[in-house]
């Protein structure tokens, strides 16, 4: 018998008064009175209380630095509060290490995932199973699990080789693995596809059916308004107060975030320029097993105008980046860039011939993570007269840096942040800010507002609109169908490794981006315009 | 903070795992340490012993650590040693009529030399994808073959009773010494310069900042567009050169000629001191200082003590080993794995059970 199936179990029936018998299992399955933790230069939670009670879907909200993931460390064992009381289930808890967290029953899906690049999917998740289980015998479980909940997952792929959104899905897996009755979920739907995020959705409320608590983290106000029973928002370390998401509106939740009104990115119409960049039948076979190959991929990006490629992760999009960005070489002839044929130049070459590029992971690639701002700014600004004679000027590197930091109101110490140190959004601004203020004639960003709040993917979003109306070429590969809608002009669809043609943003029904994804646009006329 | 406190806490181990072997061997650790540590500094010629010895250990390491830094691992300094003085030594034997530009040719064709054999290394791994670790250390059984083979052949002095060696250099194609009494030269002061030289080049020059992002974040390397390739010549050539200089500088010193004996395995040590010194141009100064004074004391305690030759190596390797544990402890924790279940058998329901309609 489903154990969700008895009267006593139902979400409504708790609420009830009960006998005393029953307390232990009616109290809220986490509840953090006054947790206050403090950093040397800041307070990253002040005296936070928060209440989850079995099976309750709780959102928990508030802009980058406003000390959810401080918060949702010291719930996992990560770290530890200054002060402050934890109960679980009713009694008092001394959380000292994620082990304690898991032998408790919290499982956790973290923002910035926590796999071993070159093990398998089954023996990540062996790992993190406390390494009892072999991964063969694991295999089956991960399947099943990974079926039920419309989460597709190989056992035996090379963690290296899967994407950002494919990543997600093993951490997720093997969170259900654990079988938790509190489940943290730090951002999870942001490299899903619109489908995947419901049939997630779905999992998500049939774990809370089953008295699964669920503590979900997300900056997109549509998503918790339609999934969580009740919010908590934070601002600056502090609840700034709890709702009832669905009574509230994007902007009223908005606003208690983010402490005042939010300005829309506006997007005019303009007439565009020159072609800028230009793939021509671009076809590049995959060396790795589990990519994706380019077939002949053809688009033109104007000057004046963003260009959008929406689809589901790992079907191309990290080939076509590195073909574009040069970090793979393509046929020379495929790629031009402002009219000079680039396909087998070398990153620096295209850079030099005004290309500037965002790329999807920000720490390691986009940014040296045991570097400073100040040096980061130097990895790609070389050309911005950061160096003079070889020589590295720390001066104009400092004022570089600093210009971009207060320019994009990137949240840091100083300019001597180790880049590591940063939240996800604001090492992004960074890097956003690092590329624009480079001014390229072609600005290609990968994933741009991926785990980053309101506040911060707003200033990214008007950066890149800004960068359009003085004239750059602008591709914007993501994820994320309502930015591409709200950014892009024209809008392309990536399905394995195949690119459908672009239409005008406004022309084009989010059903037929759809269909598209699924690789199903032979029907629509392929014409270059 | 963490990674100056370890080198300490490393050698302070090694101190007190020699006070356990001491006590071991029969000897009295105080009277040990004294013959191992501070007998051989006690004068001004023992000053200069540990400064000379320093020297080639400092050039080597202070090259290495700018090639470790860039994630190239050379690791056959001690080949590229030999090389240099082997070209090095050529210039003296074959060119020796040049006068005063004999010794800086001597030492430009150390580098060279030593250069010419880490290229060897940089080409294969460019071109063939080959690992540098291996290449750099077979090359450097190569080199002494190749060292053996003209001491022993074509260049033995005719004069030299059948010794392998070569002709003993002129004077003025050995390094001036510094002071009177000790037999530290010139080649220190070359060391402590390059020194200074290497910290500009990794600080300051754009050339040494792309190499340290290639070192820490190769794909950040790659997305900048700093070429792999150059990286890899530039570390091999930069750490090739240095160990060619400390051959030559090695030869035209101390040694004054060709023989298979010219390195204690200095190469190797600097492998050491490279990361005792934390790969920063100053810990090297300070490490090669220290392992300097390691050799002085094995070579005293070989004589004083009668304890056997490898006692150098054997502090070297324990000084290594614990520099390699402190690093790893302080990075990570040692942790008894509860052999609990995997399921937490509390766990109301399992995933299984719930989607089984």
């Amino acid at each position: 018998m489903r154990r969700g199936e008895l009267p006593w179990l139902r979400a409504s029936t708790w609420e009830h008064p009960v006998t005393p018998a029953k307390v232990a299992s009616l109290a809220p399955r986490l509840a953090l009175h006054g947790i206050s933790k403090r950093y040397p230069t800041v307070v990253a939670n002040d005296r936070i209380d928060l209440t989850v009670a079995p099976g309750e879907i709780h959102a928990l909200l508030g802009e980058n630095g406003a000390g959810k993931s401080t918060l949702m460390k010291i719930v996992y064992g990560v770290t530890r509060p200054d002060a402050g009381r934890i109960e679980w289930e009713g009694r008092a808890v001394d959380i000292r290490s994620p082990a304690d967290a898991r032998r408790l029953g919290i499982g956790m899906v973290f923002q910035h995932f926590s796999l071993f690049e070159t093990l398998t999917v089954a023996e990540n998740i062996a790992l993190a199973l406390d390494g009892r289980t072999s991964p063969a015998a694991l295999a089956t479980r991960i399947r099943d699990v990974s079926e039920n909940y419309g989460l597709p997952v190989d056992p035996q792929r090379l963690v290296h080789s899967m994407s950002v959104g494919e990543r997600q899905r093993v951490e997720i897996v093997r969170c259900l693995l654990q079988s938790p009755r509190l489940l943290i979920m730090d951002e999870p739907t942001s490299v899903l596809t619109p489908q995947a995020v419901q049939t997630l959705f779905e999992t998500l409320r049939r774990l809370a059916a089953e008295r699964v608590s669920i503590l979900y983290i997300s900056h997109k106000l549509d998503e918790v308004r339609a999934l969580c029973d009740s919010a908590t928002v934070l601002r600056g370390g502090r609840v700034a107060g709890t709702a009832v998401p669905r009574e509230e509106t994007n902007e009223s939740l908005a606003r208690l975030m983010v402490g005042s009104e939010l300005r829309e990115c506006r997007r005019t119409p303009q007439p565009v320029g020159d072609v800028r960049l230009q793939l021509r039948d671009l076809t590049l076979r995959s060396v790795d097993p589990f990519g994706a190959s380019l077939n002949e991929i053809s688009l033109d990006v104007h000057a004046g105008e963003i260009v959008g490629i929406a689809g589901v992760s790992g079907n191309g999009q990290r080939e076509l980046l590195a073909a574009i960005s040069g970090e793979t070489r393509a046929p020379h002839a495929a790629i031009r860039i402002c009219g000079r044929h680039a396909g087998s130049l070398d990153p620096a070459q295209r850079r030099a011939l005004g290309m500037s590029f965002v790329p999807e992971e920000r720490l390691g690639r986009g940014a040296v993570p045991d570097m400073s701002l100040a040096d980061n700014a130097l990895l790609t600004a070389y050309h911005a007269g950061l160096v003079r004679h070889g020589l590295v000027q720390s001066e104009a590197i400092e004022t570089f840096a600093r210009d971009t930091i207060r320019q994009f109101a990137v949240k840091c110490g100083s300019e001597r942040s180790l880049a590591r140190t940063l939240s996800g959004g604001n090492l992004q601004k960074y890097i956003v800010g690092r590329e624009t203020r480079l001014d390229p004639k072609v600005m290609v960003v990968a994933q741009p507002t991926w785990g980053v709040d309101i506040g911060a993917a707003q200033l990214i979003r008007q950066a890149l609109i800004d960068l359009r109306n003085r004239g750059a070429a602008v591709l914007v590969v993501s994820e994320e169908l309502d930015e591409l809608y709200s950014i892009c002009d024209r809008l392309a669809v990536i399905s394995r490794g195949r690119l459908s043609p672009a239409r005008a943003t406004a022309e084009l029904p989010v059903s037929t981006v759809g269909v598209w994804m699924t690789g199903e646009f032979s029907s629509a006329s392929v014409t270059h315009e | 903070m963490m990674s100056i406190a370890s080198p300490l806490l490393a050698a302070a181990a090694m101190l007190l795992t020699g006070v356990i072997l001491f006590s071991a061997l029969g000897k009295s650790p105080a009277a040990a340490f004294h013959v191992f540590f501070v007998e051989p500094v006690a004068s001004l010629y023992g000053v200069g012993e540990l400064l000379l010895k320093a020297t080639p250990l400092m050039l080597c390491a202070l090259g290495l650590a700018v090639g470790f830094r860039a994630n190239v691992w050379n690791i056959g300094a001690e080949g590229q040693f030999i090389t240099g003085a082997l070209a090095g030594g050529a210039v003296a034997l074959f060119a020796g009529g040049l006068g005063i530009v004999t010794l800086p040719l001597m030492l430009l064709a150390g580098v060279v030399g030593g250069m010419t054999w880490a290229a060897i290394a940089a080409f294969l791994r460019t071109r063939f994808h080959t690992s540098e670790i291996l290449v750099t250390l077979m090359l450097v059984y190569i080199a002494q073959l190749l060292l053996s083979y003209f001491v022993h052949g074509p260049w033995r002095d005719p004069a030299g009773f059948n010794f392998p060696q070569s002709e003993a250099f002129e004077d003025h194609e050995l390094l001036p010494l510094l002071i009177d009494g000790a037999r530290v030269n010139v080649a220190l002061l070359l060391a402590l310069a390059l020194a200074a030289v290497s910290w500009f080049f990794v600080s300051r020059t754009f050339a040494g900042y792309r190499m340290r992002v290639a070192g820490q974040a190769p794909a950040a390397a790659a997305y900048a567009g700093y070429s792999d390739k150059i990286n890899v010549w530039l570390a091999l050539l930069i750490s090739g050169g240095m160990a060619g200089l400390a051959g030559i500088c090695e030869v035209a010193g101390p040694v004054g000629l060709l023989s298979p004996g010219i390195s204690p395995g200095y190469g190797f040590a600097a492998i050491i001191v490279a990361f005792v010194g934390r790969l920063h141009p100053a810990g090297v100064v300070l490490a090669s200082l220290l392992m300097s004074a390691l050799y002085l004391g094995g070579e005293a305690a070989q004589i004083e003590l009668q304890l056997p030759a490898p006692v150098t190596s054997l502090f070297q390797g324990v000084l290594l080993f614990y520099l390699l544990a402190a690093d790893l402890f302080i990075t990570f924790r040692l942790r008894r794995v509860a052999s609990a279940p995997v399921e937490p058998a509390t766990a109301p329901t399992t995933v299984q059970v719930s989607t089984s309609q």
